[in-house]
């Protein structure tokens, strides 16, 4: 496919789901927000996971603080401001992005899972166990923020429809965004430390500054997942950042596939709808209580049958279909 | 505060390190020679306690056991389960990469603990310690102290020095650490290395399983438990240095301490004080304080 027929592609594709709320029920506008949502939030992981080679278990962490900001901020019984609270609340997590990043950043491998677990796991406590943010209970957000101008409102999204479309925006500046900022100097060298940190400092590369920014815008985007959850619900609480909540938004990102960037957006619609699936009672009849149950037992299978996950299911499938009559290039694409 | 109120609070931070150092040594031990970074092990910890609650009346009706027998049937299901898991699930992440490990043991999160709900259910229950353990000790002249309390420290020393013994003087020791530092060399020597393994595996297990139905009559059992003692259990082993049981003991005293004066003198940050002091240890160390190898 060439890029101009791709470009054609995605136009067609963006035009589509924007306009799917005309044809489709109540029902599935909703899910396609809450797809939509994770499809930012785990794109933002991929930048570390797939891009930077960093495994972070502790990125619920920005979404929750974001989520946590814009609801205590935003007025109790009137619109709040877009215009001010999406940038503080998406600073306000990568603030603390930057105070926990630089500690989580000079470790390695398996510590690096485990110390962003662990910062994360403090974020938790620290709205699970004060009256900050309604402890346990988690607080309301009354009324959903608008963009105003002075006294004009440029943009209302209280309706479904327009925050359907506000939240596709969204989506597509952070594709845009990453998209582009993969393509530059930074990413090219966000690639080169994926692939070989030790090379790229002898190079003369400060990698630590790599990371960390890349860390850090991150931590922007997945705050921006979680403001956009917060006004969709209108109601947050600490299981926003619990580590459940890590864990799947990394599963996400493996179920698509690491290698491309928009591996994460097939993992987050994947994943939304398996859950949909398992506990759709049409389906699974009363059994569908038990959700995690077959979900779980769904990861376990996938992780053990798709290590290149489903971007790379086309290509596994081929080489499986090769395998038949062995031929010397098959038996050397399979060794790693 | 008087003197014997802070002795008492120094056995409590003694015993909850302790025990956090049985959780951790089974999670450090799978880690440091399998390379498995297993996040159900915090499961392994629940089952052992929902285990020693359903078990116990079973127990005193079949084998007219009391509690101790109890633990011990657990500690023998839990190995079996170890070496069945294994066999069947784990020993597939040897040679995959950390990402897929955290992601598989995710799910076996997932299913061991609706496994849980269904099998049993989602309620709280406490279990009381058996009679000749409960009640307090006369120590000294100053304080009394729970009896079982002093069990739980009794029991962690003992397998701690077992472990210790273990690993440093015996031959299933010896082969374990070779193992560890060399897959290829100790199975070109004749010994089977996935048995060992799998064997290793059951010890961890066996391991949590034990901390999780010792601590039941403190901790009583309750859903989502596992997941409460997983993630302090990485703080342990993170500050200690993953791989290092010597490092495991000290990081977990530290944050029995920790924790447990934390709560007393600054109830309202006592959460995150845990991870902060890890935050520090990591700014000086950042492999953790013993770093094996």
């Amino acid at each position: 496919m060439n890029s101009k027929s791709r470009t054609l592609l995605m136009l067609t594709l963006v035009i589509v789901i924007a306009f799917l709320p005309m044809i489709t029920t109540a029902y599935y506008t909703t899910l396609i927000i809450k797809v939509m949502i994770y499809s930012i939030f785990a794109l933002s992981l991929q930048l570390l996971v797939g891009c930077t080679g960093l495994i972070s278990l502790g990125h619920a962490a920005f979404f929750g603080v974001s989520a946590y900001a814009v609801t205590l901020l935003s007025p109790e019984f009137a619109a709040g401001n877009l215009l001010w609270l999406v940038p503080v609340a998406v600073i306000s997590a990568m603030v603390y992005a930057l105070i926990t990043g630089p500690l989580a950043l000079k470790t390695k491998g398996v510590y690096f899972i485990m110390v962003t677990l662990a910062f994360a796991q403090m974020a938790y406590y620290v709205f699970h166990d004060t009256k900050l943010g309604g402890g346990t209970d988690g607080i309301y957000l009354n009324t959903r923020p608008e963009l105003r101008i002075g006294d004009a409102v440029l943009l209302d999204i209280s309706s479904n429809y327009s925050f359907y479309v506000f939240t596709l925006g969204c989506l597509i500046f952070t594709w845009g965004f990453l998209t582009i900022l993969m393509r530059s100097r930074f990413g090219a060298a966000l690639t080169g430390i994926h692939v070989n940190e030790q090379r790229m400092r002898a190079v003369g590369y400060s990698t630590f500054g790599y990371k960390l920014t890349a860390y850090i815008v991150a931590a922007g985007f997945g705050g921006l997942a979680g403001v956009l959850y917060a006004i969709k619900d209108g109601y947050v609480n600490p299981e926003l950042l619990s580590w459940e909540q890590s864990g799947i938004v990394l599963f996400m990102v493996i179920l698509g596939g690491t290698s491309r960037l928009w591996g994460a957006m097939i993992g987050a619609a994947g994943l939304i709808f398996l859950q949909e699936l398992f506990q759709s009672e049409a389906i699974f009849g009363a059994f569908a209580v038990h959700w995690h149950l077959t979900f779980g037992l769904t990861v376990i299978a996938l992780v053990a049958l798709m290590p290149t996950g489903l971007i790379g299911l086309p290509k596994q499938l081929s080489k499986r279909r090769g395998k038949k009559k062995p031929s010397p290039t098959v038996r050397s694409a399979t060794v790693h | 505060m008087d003197v014997a109120t802070y002795l008492i609070q120094c056995l409590n931070a003694v015993q909850y390190g302790l025990l956090l150092f049985l959780v951790a040594s089974g999670l450090t031990l799978i880690f440091g020679i399998m390379g498995i970074i297993n996040l159900a092990h915090g499961s392994f910890y629940m089952i052992g306690a929902y285990m020693a609650f359903a078990l116990q009346p079973l127990v005193a009706q079949y084998l007219g056991g009391g509690f101790i027998t109890t633990v011990l049937v657990c500690i023998v299901l839990a190995a079996l389960l170890g070496y069945f898991l294994e066999w069947a699930f784990y020993s597939y992440l040897y040679t995959r990469d950390h990402l897929q490990q955290v992601l598989m043991t995710y799910g076996l999160i997932l299913v061991f603990e609706e496994l849980r709900s269904i099998i049993i259910d989602n309620d709280v229950h406490g279990v009381s310690a058996p009679e000749w353990l409960s009640g307090s000790i006369q120590l000294g002249d100053l304080m009394t102290y729970p009896t079982y309390r002093l069990f739980i420290s009794a029991v962690c020393i003992i397998v701690a020095v077992f472990m210790y013994w273990l690993l440093s003087r015996t031959r299933l020791g010896m082969m374990i650490r070779a193992g560890a530092s060399n897959r290829e060399m100790i199975n070109s020597l004749g010994i089977d290395i996935n048995q060992l393994f799998r064997v290793v595996f059951a010890l961890g297990v066996a391991l949590a399983a034990l901390a999780g139905a010792i601590a039941v009559p403190v901790s009583s059992v309750y859903p989502g438990m596992g997941n409460a003692v997983i993630i302090i259990s990485f703080v342990v082993v993170v500050i200690g240095g993953i791989g290092s049981i010597k490092g495991a003991f000290i990081a977990a005293m530290l944050i029995g301490f920790v924790d447990t004066f934390g709560q007393i003198l600054f109830p309202q940050v006592a959460g995150v004080l845990v991870y902060i002091m890890m935050a520090t240890i990591l700014l000086f160390k950042p492999e953790g304080l013993f770093k094996q190898g």
